[in-house]
């Protein structure tokens, strides 16, 4: 296995609301290297795009990272200067935000935004950064880059601004994209290019990402590792095939089953009881458990330790030594 | 048969920019020409990418939206003659059979009224019960989507998506419809939620023998909650066909695409994705002859001029296409 390029420990964001502290993440740790695509799942509230706002520290008020490592290339993100932030940001981590209609500033021409990011990390002259700009537009896919890079978002489609989304995250060659649901606002069809060109482009650049997604089906497709968040929390991590296959966690035994599939029509699909709990009171224990068909009185009263299991498998649960789980999906 | 509809097309007008003296510079052709029939306690799926069409269609046929053209048959009365002539009593006996759920859970509920105040609503509006009654059954539908007795003096922002759209079923359900439109029902939910929402739909029909139009762009829950599926592509039906007869056969080359293009939970299992080029086109001035044929991989020269008929190419499979794939074309 190819060397870390991010860890991230015990890190924990809260948001101080006036209703009380909301711990929307508690104690994730991962790990990305280099060139690999690491998927991280989990329902809306599980932390997952605050985890990637906390990485290149741009959690929107009120909330706060009050604890946890971020080490990238040997240097504690958490640690540095907000100057030597902004250095990384764009640069060494870009962001692939997931609604590409809010992301592109509506007056700025699509050549503008791109040329921005290029000349504000590189040493090159406005005309330079706007022919690499139709180079990037073009290695994306876009057809006619030399009209399309005048003009402005309005006048393009969704996935096209997905596309210049994707390119502008590329322009200064990061080595770690953090993509926050790139494909959720966009149709199947057009998701099915863009899943495309995010693989073919890893592989050209061979540029690491952290591809976050509630979509079972993306994450086996396109990602070499998994890790499953639940409530601000860590389940399990894994290999796809091993966490899709051999699932530790109950959590991600029932999200797997809850799945609708394609190629096989059941009568009744299995659910999830309940919903994702409120995290400013979040339960007792093991926060899965009061939804957890597995549960003991350990899970109510003690919270699980993140176990390595070997083979480079993470297992946030009391029981996963005893319990055998299934999986829905196996072939 | 319960419901049909026939020849159904909706165009909206285009006007050029300004407010005063706008000339009317084209048509929308969201809808064109389309015709089925859904059979009683059966849903129907209506698939497509967005822009495609579906809602248009479930609007029309509600008369949210009033048709170009076309008709609507429910129980053998032609319903849009009725809701045209806009004879209160009549249009509100439809009203009471024909009920909507939207899309989004987060909008169609108003924010200032308690869960019974939604829910009692329609009680109100249709005078279908008498008042004495009216607590009774709010609290029994509560109880019929799965919610408890303590939700119903609460307000729709304590809730979340997946309780909001239960409320909305329940709202629908208050006046005993016979038909609902679904609109992407599960679209806005976690995937967690989003069974428990599909399951309970499935129990109302076979407890209530509701009849649906299941509006998608999801084919995983259209496979599992929908009887037939009609595959619409910008304005048209390319195919419409049994559940299994369509998964197991798609014969629409729009329809293997869209099929190929969903990733599969299941990282063994990486197949061949047909990638489409561009994108759909714009439905102001739609591509002539068969509307698919600027994407399509199996393109031949009559596409692009004439346009393809609806016609039965297997037994209750329906077919738009000169050049379709062959029965039994597995794209893995």
């Amino acid at each position: 296995m190819s060397e870390k390029l991010l860890s991230v420990e015990g890190l924990r964001t809260y948001f101080y609301t006036y209703a009380g502290v909301v711990k929307a993440v508690d104690g994730v740790t991962l790990d990305v290297r280099k060139g690999e695509t690491l998927g991280l799942v989990g329902e809306s509230g599980s932390g997952k795009s605050v985890t990637a706002q906390s990485i290149i520290r741009v959690v929107p008020t009120p909330g706060k990272t009050v604890e946890g490592t971020i080490e990238f290339e040997g240097r504690n993100l958490l640690k540095l200067t907000e100057s030597e932030m902004q250095h990384i940001r764009g640069k060494e981590i870009a962001y692939i935000p997931q609604d590409p209609t809010t992301t592109l500033d509506p007056v700025y021409s699509v050549g503008d935004q791109l040329t921005e990011v290029i000349t504000r990390h590189q040493p090159v002259s406005k005309q330079f950064a706007r022919s690499k700009a139709v180079e990037l537009l073009r290695s994306v896919g876009i057809a006619d880059p030399e009209i399309r890079v005048n003009q402005y978002p309005h006048e393009l489609s969704g996935g096209t601004k997905q596309r210049i989304a994707i390119a502008r995250a590329l322009s200064c060659e990061p080595t770690l994209i953090l993509a926050d649901e790139p494909t959720t606002a966009l149709d199947v069809t057009i998701q099915a290019q863009i899943l495309e060109l995010l693989k073919e482009l890893k592989q050209k650049f061979n540029v690491a990402m952290v591809l976050i997604t509630h979509d079972m089906g993306i994450v086996a497709d396109t990602c070499d590792r998994v890790t499953v968040l639940y409530a601000g929390q860590v389940c399990e991590t894994g290999t796809t095939e091993q966490v899709f296959e051999n699932p530790k966690h109950p959590y991600t035994e029932a999200l797997l089953s809850s799945v609708p599939s394609l190629a096989l029509r059941k009568d009744k699909l299995s659910v999830i009881p309940g919903t994702v709990p409120n995290l400013i009171h979040p339960p007792s224990g093991c926060r899965f458990h009061p939804r957890c068909s597995y549960a003991r009185q350990i899970c109510v009263d003690k919270d699980p330790e993140l176990e390595s299991i070997g083979d480079g498998r993470l297992v946030h649960c009391h029981r996963w030594r005893e319990l055998e789980l299934t999986s829905a999906v196996a072939s | 048969m319960e419901l049909e509809i026939k020849d159904l097309t909706k165009h909206f007008a285009v006007y050029e920019r300004g407010v005063i003296l706008r000339r009317k510079i084209g048509d929308v052709h969201a809808v064109d020409r389309v015709s089925f029939q859904i059979r009683r306690n059966e849903t129907l799926g209506l698939v497509g990418e967005s822009g495609c069409g579906k809602t248009t269609i479930a609007r029309c046929m509600l008369y949210l939206e009033p048709p170009s053209s076309g008709e609507v048959f429910f129980e053998g009365k032609n319903i849009t003659e009725i809701f045209k002539r806009a004879n209160k009593s009549q249009v509100l006996s439809l009203r009471r059979q024909m009920q909507y759920i939207f899309q989004n859970p987060y909008a169609s509920l108003d924010p200032r009224m308690t869960v019974a105040d939604i829910i009692m609503e329609p009680f109100e509006v249709h005078h279908h019960l008498p008042r004495d009654q009216w607590i009774d059954r709010m609290y029994e539908l509560l109880r019929m989507v799965g919610l408890e007795d303590y939700h119903a003096e609460r307000y729709p922002h304590e809730f979340s998506g997946g309780q909001r759209q239960r409320i909305c079923i329940a709202r629908a359900l208050a006046v005993n419809p016979k038909f609902i439109a679904a609109d992407e029902p599960v679209a806005s939910l976690d995937v967690s939620v989003r069974a428990q929402i599909l399951n309970l739909l499935q129990e109302l029909q076979q407890k209530l023998g509701i009849t649906y139009l299941y509006i998608s762009h999801d084919l995983s829950t259209v496979r599992h909650i929908c009887h037939r599926v009609a595959v619409m592509y910008l304005g048209k039906i390319v195919e419409i066909a049994e559940t299994n007869e369509l998964f197991e056969n798609p014969l629409h080359p729009y329809t293997v695409a869209l099929m190929s293009a969903i990733p599969l939970p299941d990282p063994k299992h990486k197949r061949h994705r047909i990638i489409l080029p561009g994108e759909v086109p714009s439905p102001i001035s739609p591509p002539s002859g068969c509307r698919f044929h600027t994407r399509c991989p199996r393109r031949i020269d009559i596409c692009s001029k004439e346009e393809p008929p609806l016609i039965e190419a297997r037994p209750g499979h329906w077919l738009a296409c000169y050049n379709p794939w062959p029965p039994k074309h597995v794209f893995a």
